[in-house]
């Protein structure tokens, strides 16, 4: 019994595999937050001067706030006066249109993380904007995408190309008073992606945007924009990972989807920032606030998310299902190693008629983590017949880890319908030795029998993403696989 | 090909297998008959490897190794099969998969080249038509909502892929209806060859009806108390347990 524990414990106490810093030249602010630096950072990104007012607004609101305290997690205290607020490689000044202008250092790096962009260029279907620290340094397949009618480019391109139909969007789902991190978020983003998808357009491709950490303590604060017009249809994809560091970063990003009358956004997420060490030392704190908002009839958004890295994770992508028979998603597997805490789950709203909501939650546990899934259904009173499905299974690698639940359930409508279903479970030596007597090795095995229990929400998943997820949940486990 | 000699064995502080002998040759059927709580389970988990058993003397050799020092997927990708008594489930986990990740996994250590999916979907096909499994079968979740029969189905199924040496049938036969034990048996006689052994462990005699041993051996109290031919497991049935209890004290 201990023997096969004990594997289970050298199996996931791995090395980070994609722990390296890239040497690049970066022009960084000192540490420290101000209304100047703010003045500052929106100076040097040229922005209009309601995006200014805007940022200025959240700060001052962002400055009467307190940080949340209800998750299940510990946070050492974060001094939000060490962090860099802005960083970006120098030569932004005459952005590379081709690879051949790409830093060859930094082509280096997604090389060693598996995503050469020269290779996804020829992968057909996926346009990549890449983000390296704050500023985008690479944006492919834009010929095509235009002939769409589609703007797929990092929003700071957009609010000097697009500034109206930012204005119009930016801050209407999670406004700027919306919590203390998406306050933080919109005082001081640097970048992230903007996709607009006009109406009756089918996106051609999958959108893809990866992010990665960089410079040393520098917070990233990315924002993402995206709007479905009616009757348009899109797949967005995000993945990240993050160099070895000592120090905690700051991370706290905000997404926004709106989607018009029967248009869908299919939001797909692979999470790999460094976790800490097996001691819990460093490793990203990752605050996220992502929110859809359907606001036309027989719209629909759904939201995947794969969360294998961070010290730190606090994201309840949720769906306010405003219009008629509107419907939301949320697919998500999170893993948890050594000492990593998550508190993730969704919100689910319904407002409008005939309303559906869907949510399939599987957390693994290992080490000494804990993880922990909170979600609210909440039904209004005009939401005639609003129907929500939830599933939420746990499931502990070794026997010092936590799994935890809180589902919140609201409803103020009599014809509603809302189901809840969990379980919890371990993986038994039993089965372990079954694989083993079939000849897998036990790090094959635990891999195997973790990608079994999220199989449900892989099937979500777009299929190179998928591969690429259990990849992910292999190497966190047992550092071998992929 | 087998040669297990003075074999003892502890759970916890609790003696349980106390100097088994036992010798299989390539090609030889061998049934282990006894009891409950004669240690014909811990027998089959001590070749197989699992975890939680002691041997304080003796050993165990196989194909010239010493077996007892070799991880159970070591031993697995050597040519040991146990086939389980209660086999597990394994949620989301397609059969297939886990067939071809296992195969793979052996041929990969005796390096051979590893099968691709439309070869492995053709020989896979071939046995389970012989098995008399449903092919959808193939798709469903390892063991997951699965009868005892299926389950049991299965595990020939697995043996009939992996094509091992030897085979440990785990009491193979419980929980089986007689059509079920049926297909079962032909399974099990249809992998019978010259170079592959066979350990049944089995509480009842009826499988020996299907499948016939070379030698019947008895387990109790932790030893083998009586050998002998087919013939050995009729008297058995006939007698009862109490019978060799008696012989041997």
């Amino acid at each position: 019994m201990s023997s096969s524990t004990e594997e289970i414990t050298n199996l996931i106490s791995q090395e980070y595999k994609q722990g390296f810093v890239t040497e690049l030249e970066v022009e960084t602010f000192p540490p420290g937050l101000d209304e100047e630096v703010i003045t500052k950072l929106s100076k040097i990104k040229n922005e209009p001067d309601f995006m200014l007012e805007y940022r200025l607004k959240a700060f001052r609101h962002w400055q009467t706030m307190k940080e949340p305290d209800w998750a299940q997690l510990n946070i050492d205290p974060i001094d939000y006066q060490a962090i860099s607020y802005y960083s970006a490689p120098k030569k932004d000044s005459d952005k590379p249109q081709s690879l051949d202008e790409i830093d060859p250092e930094l082509l280096e790096t997604y090389k060693k993380l598996g995503i050469p962009l020269d290779e996804q260029e020829r992968l057909a279907g996926v346009a990549v904007d890449a983000v390296f620290d704050s500023v985008s340094v690479a944006t492919t397949f834009k010929g095509k995408l235009n002939e769409a009618g589609v703007i797929f480019c990092p929003i700071s391109e957009a609010l000097q190309e697009y500034p109206e139909l930012v204005k119009q969007y930016l801050g209407t789902v999670v406004p700027e008073t919306d919590n203390f991190f998406a306050s933080l978020n919109a005082a001081v983003f640097t970048d992230g992606s903007f996709v607009y998808i006009p109406k009756g357009v089918r996106c051609p491709m999958e959108l893809s945007t990866y992010f990665r950490i960089n410079a040393a303590n520098t917070g990233q604060f990315e924002r993402t924009l995206i709007i479905a017009d009616e009757n348009s249809h899109v797949s967005y994809l995000e993945g990240c990972t993050a160099p070895m560091r000592d120090e905690n970063q700051l991370h706290a990003a905000v997404v926004e989807l709106i989607v018009m009358e029967n248009a869908e956004i299919k939001y797909s997420t692979v999470q790999n920032w460094y976790p800490g060490d097996e001691n819990g030392i460093g490793g990203i704190y990752n605050f996220v606030t992502k929110r859809a908002e359907c606001r036309g009839d027989n719209s629909k958004v759904s939201w995947t998310q794969v969360e294998t890295g961070s010290a730190i994770t606090w994201k309840y992508p949720s769906c306010v299902l405003l219009g008629d028979n509107s419907v939301g998603e949320f697919y998500s597997v999170a893993l948890t190693n050594n000492y990593q805490q998550a508190d993730t789950g969704t919100k689910m709203i319904h407002i409008g008629k005939n309303t559906s909501s869907t949510i399939i939650s599987k957390g693994i546990s290992a080490g000494k983590a804990q993880n922990t899934y909170r979600g609210l259904v909440k039904v209004g009173k005009n939401a005639v017949n609003a129907r929500n499905y939830t599933q939420c299974d746990s499931l502990l690698v070794g026997d010092k880890c936590g799994a935890h639940t809180f589902p919140y359930i609201e409803v103020k409508q009599p014809t509603a319908q809302v189901e809840h279903e969990a379980t919890t479970s371990k993986i038994s030596e039993d089965q372990l030795f079954f694989c083993q007597q079939r000849g897998l090795s036990a790090e094959d095995a635990v891999s195997m029998i973790v990608n079994g229990f999220c199989k449900e929400v892989f099937k979500e998943l777009p299929m190179e993403f998928a591969v690429e997820a259990q990849a992910l949940l292999g190497i966190s486990l047992e550092g071998s696989v992929g | 090909m087998l040669s297990i000699e003075n074999l003892h064995v502890n759970v916890g502080d609790k003696p349980i297998l106390k100097g088994v002998n036992l010798q299989i040759k390539p090609g030889e059927v061998h049934a282990i008959m006894g009891p409950n709580g004669a240690g014909k389970s811990t027998l089959s988990h001590v070749l197989s490897g699992k975890a939680g058993y002691n041997v304080t003397e003796g050993s165990v050799t196989y194909a010239a190794e010493n077996l007892l020092d070799m991880d159970p997927e070591i031993r697995a990708r050597k040519g040991v099969f146990l086939a389980f008594q209660y086999p597990v489930e394994i949620p989301g986990v397609s059969n297939i998969y886990l067939l071809k990740a296992a195969l793979n996994s052996i041929r990969k250590y005796q390096g051979l080249d590893e099968v691709d999916a439309m070869d492995f979907l053709a020989m896979v096909k071939d046995k389970v038509k012989l098995l008399q499994i449903d092919e959808k079968f193939l798709y469903r979740a390892v063991n997951e909502g699965f009868s005892g029969g299926e389950k049991k189905r299965n595990e020939i199924l697995q043996a009939a892929i992996l094509e091992p040496k030897l085979c440990i049938l785990d009491e193979t036969d419980s929980g089986l209806d007689i059509d079920a034990l049926k297909i079962v048996a032909d399974g099990v006689n249809s992998l019978r060859s010259a170079e592959r052994s066979f350990l049944m462990i089995t509480h009842y005699q009826r499988l020996l009806d299907y499948v016939i041993p070379d030698y019947v051996h008895v387990l109790a109290h932790g030893q083998i108390v009586k050998s002998g031919g087919p013939e050995l497991a009729l008297e058995l049935e006939a007698k009862g347990y109490q019978w060799v209890e008696e012989q041997a004290a």
